[in-house]
């Protein structure tokens, strides 16, 4: 296949006298073009980006200060969860103690049990998941947890912003650092690490 | 007894089929594969389950750097749209651009990465310069939330054909900077929106999991 035909016409003898010429073989080696070519094979392969980024769709709610338009949450049925800094989670059921006794942490690998025992044992009705992003936790974070709603098929869940006591009660258990008074604007505050 | 004579068989083998094969597989490659486009800001998507693919048409992005920055810009696909916003933020904002200075926002790949202060020299400059220019992102506090008033521009342009507003943000931006992108879209009554994200496999054993493997698979916990 990769020779050609250099016998040329038939049976045609040369004269006697003259010497015949050694016939070269035509046959090419392929192997190092094939080499070359599963070398770049190999190329696009790898660099083809065949996944495609996906969207995930975020619907929020409207802001109301209306208090009969805004949805009431039960107690009994409630989870929040506060992103802190550094990938820690804490989360508390119902409201928090005043003294911070069912103030637990956890972290985004342990966080899915919580949730899935916590949609067994409630009424689906009334469970209600509160996301708490910190102004440490990161975008990461924040996508991580919307998407534990989804694997985990939480119907209702709310993005609400930090109350100041959990801020402390998180400062406090981060340790470190004294306590702010106030939230801290910490949009420009590099992470403490 | 005569020794068996074996006869001598070469050991090379004809390479031709597998090096069509090759380049066949080659050329597929080279047509398949799509080069990302050189981005100039550098984002690296968090990871969800989600699985509808990311819109590629009448694009608003809004982006996220690592360090929180918010950066502004439209499709290259929607050039009069992209028109429309500069006229709208200009005349609103009182900016003064001239043609050239819209010309440099409506060209391929522009996005906005300044407050309204410095945009009239942000857009005069070259994509060198900008690439080297240390761009401090759209204020999106609630106090100067600038970023609304693009989206409301954006908004308005689109009117008619519908806009998808997409988010780009890296992992490591902090949580204010998208709560800021947020109220910028909730002020302009805009509370449907999409996240970019990358594909993540979903884990087994998860609701989410049984739901789309049916329920005949068993629970792992």
């Amino acid at each position: 296949m990769a020779e050609m035909d250099t016998s040329g016409g038939g049976g045609h003898k040369k004269g006697p006298g003259v010497k015949k010429s050694k016939k070269l073989s035509t046959r090419v080696d392929l192997t190092p073009m094939v080499d070359l070519g599963f070398l770049l094979i190999t190329f696009f392969i790898f660099t083809t980006t065949m996944s495609q980024p996906t969207a995930m769709k975020l619907i929020l709610p409207k802001d109301t200060e209306k208090p009969e338009e805004q949805n009431k949450v039960k107690e009994s049925g409630a989870l929040s969860l506060l992103l802190g800094k550094n990938n820690a989670v804490y989360y508390y059921e119902g409201t928090l103690a005043p003294d911070g006794s069912n103030f637990k942490s956890t972290n985004y690998k342990e966080i899915r049990n919580v949730i899935i025992d916590k949609k067994k044992s409630t009424n689906p009705e009334d469970f209600v998941v509160v996301i708490k992003p910190g102004p440490e936790s990161t975008y990461k974070n924040t996508v991580d947890i919307l998407d534990e709603m989804t694997i985990n098929e939480v119907k209702r869940y709310a993005m609400v912003d930090l109350f100041p006591i959990e801020r402390q009660m998180m400062v406090a258990t981060e340790g470190g650092g004294p306590m702010p008074t106030a939230p801290a604007p910490a949009a420009t505050a590099p992470a403490a690490k | 007894m005569p020794k068996v004579k074996l006869p001598r068989k070469s050991t090379s083998v004809d390479m031709t089929a597998m090096c069509d094969v090759a380049f066949l597989l080659l050329s597929f490659f080279i047509l398949t594969t799509k080069f990302k486009p050189a981005e100039a800001l550098a984002v690296t998507t968090p990871k969800s389950v989600s699985t509808n693919p990311a819109e590629q048409k009448d694009v608003v992005m809004i982006t996220m750097d690592s360090k929180g920055k918010i950066y502004f810009s439209v499709s290259d696909d929607a050039p009069e749209e992209k028109q429309t916003i500069i006229d709208e933020v200009n005349q609103q904002k009182a900016l003064g651009l001239s043609d050239a200075d819209k010309k440099a926002f409506i060209r391929s790949g522009s996005y906005i990465g300044v407050p309204f202060s410095q945009i009239k020299s942000y857009l005069a400059l070259s994509s060198d310069q900008l690439q080297k220019l240390d761009k401090p992102g759209i204020p999106v506090d609630s106090a100067n939330n600038e970023l609304q008033v693009w989206v409301r521009a954006a908004y308005a342009a689109f009117q008619g054909s519908k806009m998808k507003l997409l988010i780009k943000g890296d992992n490591e931006a902090k949580y204010p900077s998208f709560k800021g992108v947020i109220d910028a879209l909730k002020r302009n009554e805009i509370f449907k929106f999409q996240m970019i994200t990358d594909p993540e496999g979903v884990p087994p054993g998860t609701a989410l999991y049984q739901k789309n493997n049916g329920p005949s698979q068993p629970a792992a916990k």
